[in-house]
């Protein structure tokens, strides 16, 4: 399978990256590690007429502590978040979320940045950052914002990311030594979840969130809100679907994934707390 | 290469379109740099089989599954089908050609012979090379390691008990000198 051809533009900076994009409109497309984006080419679900690679805009790959927060260039690889000793101190629930994307192959070259910007509700780590209450750094032709997760998720594969934004920096809360698990319920190695829940609990405070149950991520705050009343984990856990609204395919029925999804939650909050 | 009437394979199957853009890219493959104009979306797999003539990399799944086309990009596995060849501009590639050196096999080739880790021999390219990449990020790996460091190798004899024993002995044996 061969993508659709177009044309090809490398940019050194995210500020060169943004003028390509605005010179080439609607058409042209963001390439990071490639690893959403390719495979949806060669199937010829995407065809977009310019790829414009921000894959070597080094300076957009670092991880530093930031106080309050740890601070991820968007072009950061799982690879890397999962190998961080910062984050494994500091955020370990996003450093093991990374170790379970894909396969050792695809986190070699797929980017924490990519990954979000693709708004998959199957992927781990839209949501790992949606439990710990990120907040992204976009850029786009008027300047900088700032975007918080849990208002950045608007449909399937869609965001709040404009076409001509780029996001350039991940800001993730320090936990603070939270409990927090992480569940991955799927069928065969490399396989996206079939229900995921990446969840963490300090005290009557939590962050719940859920992969693969809707149209995008899923922030369970009824489950939080239960726990933050002083409900047992298995009554919180109940509520698991109460803000999902999930879809059948070919691995689960609705049904299927909101009984998964009560078992996923219960089981990360009972190893969270 | 295989030069058919002065043409590659590829070219002779795909034949450049008239306005499509084309790239020049530099890549050094195997310790050779080779300067190369390849349309964007030439995958690296194609492009190392086809305009490079390095056949010992398969494509397999082509869709980033199985692992078949795994080679290493700055020393590092990654799945060239899912890899455009401008991706690989001014970077060291290694294929699975690069690991024997004066008739002496690398030392996992070695392993996977001595422990029958491969049959139809179709996935074992791509295991090799990971197994190698795997190694160089964790020179002592548990079984347990291996089989997840491997997840993303499909081997259709289903021959993994071997292929895990075989990077298990490998890593055992001596430390893995990593990728030329």
């Amino acid at each position: 399978m061969i993508p659709a051809a177009f044309d090809y533009k490398r940019a050194s900076s995210a500020a060169e990256a943004i003028a390509l994009v605005s010179e080439y409109g609607d058409d042209a497309k963001f390439l990071a590690g490639g690893h959403s984006l390719l495979p949806l080419m060669k199937l010829r679900l995407a065809q977009p007429t310019m790829l414009i690679d921000i894959g070597r805009i080094t300076d957009l790959s670092y991880i530093r502590d930031a106080g309050s927060h740890i601070a991820i260039g968007a072009l950061t690889r799982h690879m890397d978040v999962e190998t961080s000793a910062m984050l494994a101190e500091h955020v370990p629930l996003l450093a093991h979320a990374a170790s379970h994307v894909g396969d050792a192959q695809v986190r070699h070259r797929g980017t924490i940045g990519g990954s979000i910007a693709h708004a998959d509700p199957a992927s781990d780590l839209p949501a790992t950052t949606l439990a710990l209450g990120a907040t992204y750094v976009v850029q786009g032709p008027n300047g900088t914002r700032e975007i918080a997760a849990a208002d950045f998720y608007l449909g399937f594969l869609e965001s709040a990311l404009a076409a001509d934004e780029i996001i350039t920096e991940i800001r993730v809360p320090k936990m603070n030594g939270a409990g927090w698990n992480f569940q991955k319920f799927n069928r065969r190695a490399q396989d996206w979840a079939i229900v995921g829940v990446a969840a963490w609990r300090r005290g009557s405070e939590s962050g719940v969130a859920l992969v693969n149950m809707g149209s995008t991520p899923v922030l369970a705050t009824s489950v939080s809100a239960a726990i933050a009343q002083g409900a047992s984990v298995a009554d919180a856990a109940k509520l698991a679907s109460a803000d999902a609204d999930p879809q059948a395919d070919n691995n689960a029925s609705v049904e299927y994934r909101t009984h998964l999804a009560e078992v996923l939650v219960r089981r990360a909050l009972d190893a969270s707390s | 290469m295989v030069s058919i009437n002065g043409l590659t394979a590829r070219e002779r199957t795909h034949p450049p379109i008239e306005g499509d853009c084309i790239v020049q890219i530099s890549v050094t493959v195997n310790g050779t740099t080779h300067d190369s104009d390849v349309e964007p979306r030439t995958l690296l797999v194609h492009y190392v089989r086809e305009q490079l003539g390095l056949t010992g990399t398969n494509v397999g799944c082509d869709t980033s599954s199985c692992g078949a086309c795994t080679l290493h990009l700055n020393g590092e596995a990654v799945k060239s089908c899912t890899v455009l060849a401008v991706q690989a501009d001014g970077q060291q590639v290694a294929t699975i050609e690069s690991l024997e050196v004066d008739g002496v096999m690398h030392p996992m080739q070695t392993a996977f012979m001595e422990n029958h880790g491969l049959q139809c021999g179709y996935c074992t390219p791509g295991m090799v090379m990971a197994s190698i990449s795997l190694l160089n990020e964790n020179p002592n790996p548990s079984e347990d390691q291996v089989r997840l460091g491997l997840e993303g190798n499909l081997c259709r004899c289903t021959g993994y008990h071997n292929i895990v024993k075989s990077v298990l002995a490998c890593a055992s044996a001596a430390a893995v000198s990593g990728s030329k």
